[in-house]
C-alpha cells in the first residue's frame, strides 16, 4: 500500500490567533504537491503544525500518516515515523557540528525505537554515506565539520537542509520556502537537488512562492492557500499561472476569504 | 612508605643521594581528628619530622590561621558567597592513621597511558608511581609530603613563597599550616616528559583533604598533568582546603587540567597561581563539577616577556551547589599574552560567580589580554553572576572581555526534535555544543571525554 499523509479539516492557533481555518490535503508517496500563496497565508504554519511545534495549537481536524495519528506523537516521534520539515529559517547549533547532528538524527530515524544512548551507525558506514551525498549535491567536505547553520550563507543553509532530507529519508517531506533570501542561481542549484536526492521516491510538498523550484520537481498538484484555507487545487498549470499573473484571479474569485486576510495580515 | 615507591623511585633517589635519607615513618597517632587544639597541631608536626624551616612556616600560618577570622558576606570577594553554614569545628587535622579507605574511581585517566600517577585520600597519599625512564632523567614525581623530606633545598624556594600567600585568609593559612597528602612534579631543565601524570585526591564520609599541589618546571621542560578530586559517599560532609603553586620556568611548556569533582557534601576552598617566566607557556584547564560550596582563586602572574597563559573552565552545576571562582590575570611583563574562557551550565537552584581582573603593570606594554565568562541557564532558578574587570596601566595594550547568560532557545530544541532527537537529547546536544568551544581548545581527548560525559550523564531529564 502506498503511504498517505492525509490532513483533513485542520484548524490551527497561534497565540489563540486562527491561522489555518480548515485545511484538507492528502499526499501520497512519489507525489510531488505544491502549495503557493501570498505572505501570511498560512503556509509555514501547516509546516510546522504538521510537525508538532509547541507554539502552534491544533484547534481541530485531523493528521494522519498510514491511518496513525500524528498529531498524538511527540515532534521527534513524527521524524523518526518519517516526517521531515525542510525549515524556511533553519536554526543554529553554536558548537554541535553538522557531522554529528546528523548521524545521532539518522541514527534515531532509521531505527525509530532506539533509546538514547545506544549505538549510533557506525562512524565510518555514516562518514562514507555523507560524503557521498555531499559529494551528489557538491557541497564542500569541511561542511561537515562546522557547527548546525551557523554562519551558514542562506543558500548554505537551504542545502544543508536538502542534505539532512538526503540523509533522512523521510517518507513526507514539507519545503518551506527553501527558495527564499536565495539568487536565481542558489534556487535552480536547490531544485536540482531536491530532484537529485530522490524526491521522487518521497511524498513532497513544496511551500513557495516561486515556480522556479518547481522547475526540476514539477508538481503533480498545485494548492493554494488563501486566509488559511485551500481555495483551488490544480495541476503544474496552476502554478505556473499564479506564477505569471499573481493571485488577483483567486482572491476575485473568493471575496469572503480576502476579508480574513486581510485580517490575518493586520497584526 | 618505602613499599609505595617504585623500583625506578628508588633507584634515581640512590644516584642523586646527595642527601642522607631522613626518616620518614607516619607514627600511628592518637590524634582525635576534630578540632584545632595547638596539642593537635604539636602531635602532628613531631609526627612529620620535616626541616626547621617548614615547621616555622607551618607555625606561623597556625598562628595566623587562628588569628583570622572566618570571611563573612561584609567583604568584597565574599559578598555573593556566603558560608555561615559551614562548621569548621566538624573537621579537624589530617588523620595520620591508616582508615583503610579505597581511592574512588579516576575518570581523566581513563584510556590515557601515564607516565606517574599518585593517589591520595584523606589527605594521606596511598600511591605513588613513576616510569622508571622518566625518573632517571631527574624528574621528580609523587608524595609532596616524602619528597620535602628528601630535597628540602630544592623545595624552599617554591612552598608558599612567590605563589601562594597563606596570609591571604583563614582557609590559605589554615592549608600552609597542615597541608598534607600533596603532590609534587618537579622537571629539571630541557626534560620533556611526553605522558601525562595523574593525581588523584579522594574523600571519605566526614574526611579532610588538605592536598597541596606544587608543580617546577624548568627553563624549556615540558609536562602534562591531569589532576583530580572524587568523594567515595556523593552526599557526605568534607572539607577540602588546599592550594595549587605552579613555576613555568623560560620557554618551558605545561598543560594542567584540574577536575574538582568532589560529593555535594564537600566544601572547598582553594588558593591557585600560576607563574609563568619568560617565553613559557600554561595551559590551565580546569573543571568543576563537585562540592556544596567552592571558593576558589585561581591567579596567572606572567613575571617574563612572551609568556603564555591560557585559561579554560567547563562548569556544571546542580541542586543547591554555590561556585564562586576569582580570577585574576596579572601581567608583569611586556609582550605577554592571557586568554580566559569559562563556561557554565546551571540546573536546579545552583548558583556560579565569577569576578575575573586583567591587571597590567606600567611596563607591561604590547599585552594580549582577554577573559570571557558564557553560562547556560538550564532553570528558571539558577543564578549566574559574572563580574569582569580590567586594571591597565600601561598603554599600549589590547585587553578585552565578555560575559553572556542565557537559556536554552526552544527554537533549537524544536529544530532538534524535528530530527528526531527527543526533548532530552536535543537540550544534551545543545548543552554539549555550549562547551564545545571551550573543549576545541583541550587537546587531550580523555579530558574532553570525561568532561562531556560527566556532563551529559548531570542532565536532568527535560520534559
Amino acid at each position: 500500500m502506498t503511504d498517505t499523509l492525509s490532513i483533513s479539516d485542520l484548524h490551527v492557533s497561534v497565540a489563540d490567533k486562527p491561522i489555518l481555518k480548515g485545511v484538507s490535503l492528502t499526499i501520497h508517496r512519489g507525489e510531488i504537491h505544491a502549495l503557493m500563496g501570498p505572505n501570511g497565508s498560512g503556509k509555514s504554519t501547516l509546516g510546522f503544525a504538521v510537525l508538532g511545534h509547541p507554539g502552534y495549537e491544533v484547534t481541530s481536524g485531523r493528521i494522519e500518516l498510514n491511518g496513525r495519528d500524528v498529531l498524538a506523537m511527540e515532534p521527534h516521534e513524527r521524524a523518526r515515523a518519517g516526517l521531515f520539515l525542510a525549515f524556511q529559517r533553519p536554526v543554529a547549533i553554536p558548537g554541535v557540528r553538522m557531522a554529528d547532528f546528523l548521524r545521532h538524527a539518522a541514527s534515531n530515524i532509521r531505527n525509530p525505537q532506539r533509546k538514547e544512548g545506544e549505538e549510533l551507525i557506525p562512524m565510518r558506514q555514516f562518514r562514507k554515506e555523507l560524503t557521498e551525498k555531499m559529494d551528489q549535491l557538491k557541497i564542500d567536505s569541511e561542511f561537515a565539520r562546522r557547527y548546525v547553520n551557523e554562519g551558514f550563507s542562506g543558500g548554505e543553509m537551504k542545502r544543508a537542509e536538502i542534505l539532512q532530507m538526503a540523509m533522512l529519508r523521510p517518507k513526507f517531506a514539507i519545503l518551506d520556502e527553501t527558495d527564499s533570501g536565495l539568487d536565481v542561481d542558489a534556487v535552480r542549484l536547490a531544485s536540482q537537488s531536491i530532484a537529485e536526492i530522490g524526491a521522487r521516491e518521497m511524498g513532497i510538498l513544496i511551500i513557495t512562492h516561486h515556480e522556479q523550484l518547481l522547475e526540476h520537481n514539477p508538481p503533480d498538484f498545485a494548492h493554494v492557500i488563501l486566509g488559511g484555507k485551500i481555495v483551488e487545487t490544480g495541476g503544474p498549470e496552476l502554478a505556473a499561472e499564479l506564477h505569471k499573473r499573481g493571485y488577483d484571479r483567486i482572491r476575485a474569485a473568493h471575496p469572503e476569504i480576502v476579508e480574513d486576510e486581510a485580517a490575518l495580515t493586520a497584526h | 612508605m618505602e613499599s609505595y615507591l617504585t623500583p625506578g623511585f628508588a633507584d634515581r633517589i640512590f644516584e642523586r643521594s646527595k642527601l642522607p635519607p631522613t626518616p620518614k615513618t607516619n607514627v600511628p597517632g592518637t590524634l582525635t581528628p576534630h578540632g584545632f587544639l595547638p596539642e593537635l597541631f604539636d602531635s602532628f608536626l613531631a609526627q612529620r619530622h620535616e626541616p626547621e624551616w617548614l615547621i616555622a612556616l607551618r607555625r606561623e600560618a597556625w598562628a595566623t590561621f587562628h588569628e583570622l577570622p572566618l570571611p563573612d558576606v561584609s567583604l568584597e570577594e565574599w559578598r555573593r558567597t556566603d558560608i555561615r553554614a559551614l562548621k569548621l569545628d566538624k573537621f579537624g587535622l589530617p588523620d595520620s592513621q591508616e582508615n583503610g579507605a579505597t581511592p574512588p574511581p579516576a575518570l581523566l585517566a581513563e584510556g590515557v597511558k601515564l607516565s606517574g600517577r599518585t593517589v591520595a585520600v584523606d589527605s594521606r597519599q596511598l600511591v605513588t608511581d613513576l616510569d622508571r625512564e622518566v625518573a632517571i632523567r631527574g624528574v621528580l614525581f609523587g608524595s609532596l609530603d616524602a619528597l620535602v623530606l628528601d630535597y628540602p633545598e630544592l623545595l624552599q624556594p617554591y612552598l608558599f613563597t612567590e605563589a601562594v600567600d597563606f596570609r591571604a585568609d583563614k582557609f590559605a593559612a589554615l592549608h600552609a599550616a597542615c597541608w598534607s597528602g600533596g603532590a609534587l612534579l618537579y622537571v629539571p631543565k630541557g626534560v620533556v616528559v611526553e605522558n601525562p601524570l595523574h593525581i588523584l585526591s579522594g574523600l571519605t564520609a566526614g574526611g579532610v583533604d588538605y592536598g597541596h599541589t606544587l608543580i617546577v618546571l624548568e627553563e624549556g621542560a615540558e609536562a602534562t598533568v591531569l589532576q583530580e578530586t572524587a568523594s567515595a559517599d556523593e552526599d557526605a560532609l568534607g572539607l577540602h582546603c588546599g592550594a595549587i603553586e605552579i613555576f613555568v620556568g623560560p620557554r618551558a611548556k605545561l598543560r594542567y587540567v584540574n577536575l574538582q569533582n568532589w560529593g555535594k557534601g564537600a566544601w572547598h576552598f582553594a588558593h591557585q597561581k600560576g607563574i609563568v617566566q619568560r617565553d613559557g607557556e600554561l595551559q590551565w584547564t580546569i573543571g568543576a563539577l563537585g562540592s556544596r560550596l567552592a571558593k576558589v582563586n585561581q591567579h596567572v602572574s606572567l613575571v617574563g616577556p612572551g609568556g603564555s597563559a591560557q585559561v579554560n573552565g567547563v562548569m556544571f552545576t546542580e541542586g543547591r551547589q554555590h561556585l564562586s571562582y576569582h580570577t585574576l590575570q596579572r601581567h608583569h611583563a611586556p609582550r605577554c599574552k592571557s586568554d580566559l574562557l569559562y563556561k557554565g551550565a546551571l540546573q536546579d537552584h545552583s548558583r556560579l560567580v565569577w569576578r575575573g581582573m586583567i591587571k597590567v603593570d606600567p611596563h607591561a606594554q604590547k599585552t594580549d589580554g582577554y577573559q570571557r565568562d558564557d553560562n547556560l541557564l538550564l532553570s528558571e532558578d539558577a543564578r549566574a553572576d559574572s563580574i569582569p574587570g580590567l586594571e591597565i596601566e600601561a598603554d599600549d595594550v589590547k585587553c578585552s572581555h565578555g560575559a553572556t547568560a542565557g537559556r536554552v532557545d526552544d527554537e533549537q530544541v524544536f529544530y532538534a526534535r524535528c530530527r528526531g532527537l527527543t526533548r532530552n537529547e536535543a537540550v544534551r546536544t545543545i548543552v554539549a555544543g555550549f562547551f564545545q568551544q571551550v573543549f576545541d581548545r583541550i587537546a587531550i581527548e580523555s579530558v574532553r571525554h570525561a568532561l562531556g560525559e560527566a556532563i551529559g550523564r548531570r542532565i536532568r531529564e527535560y520534559n
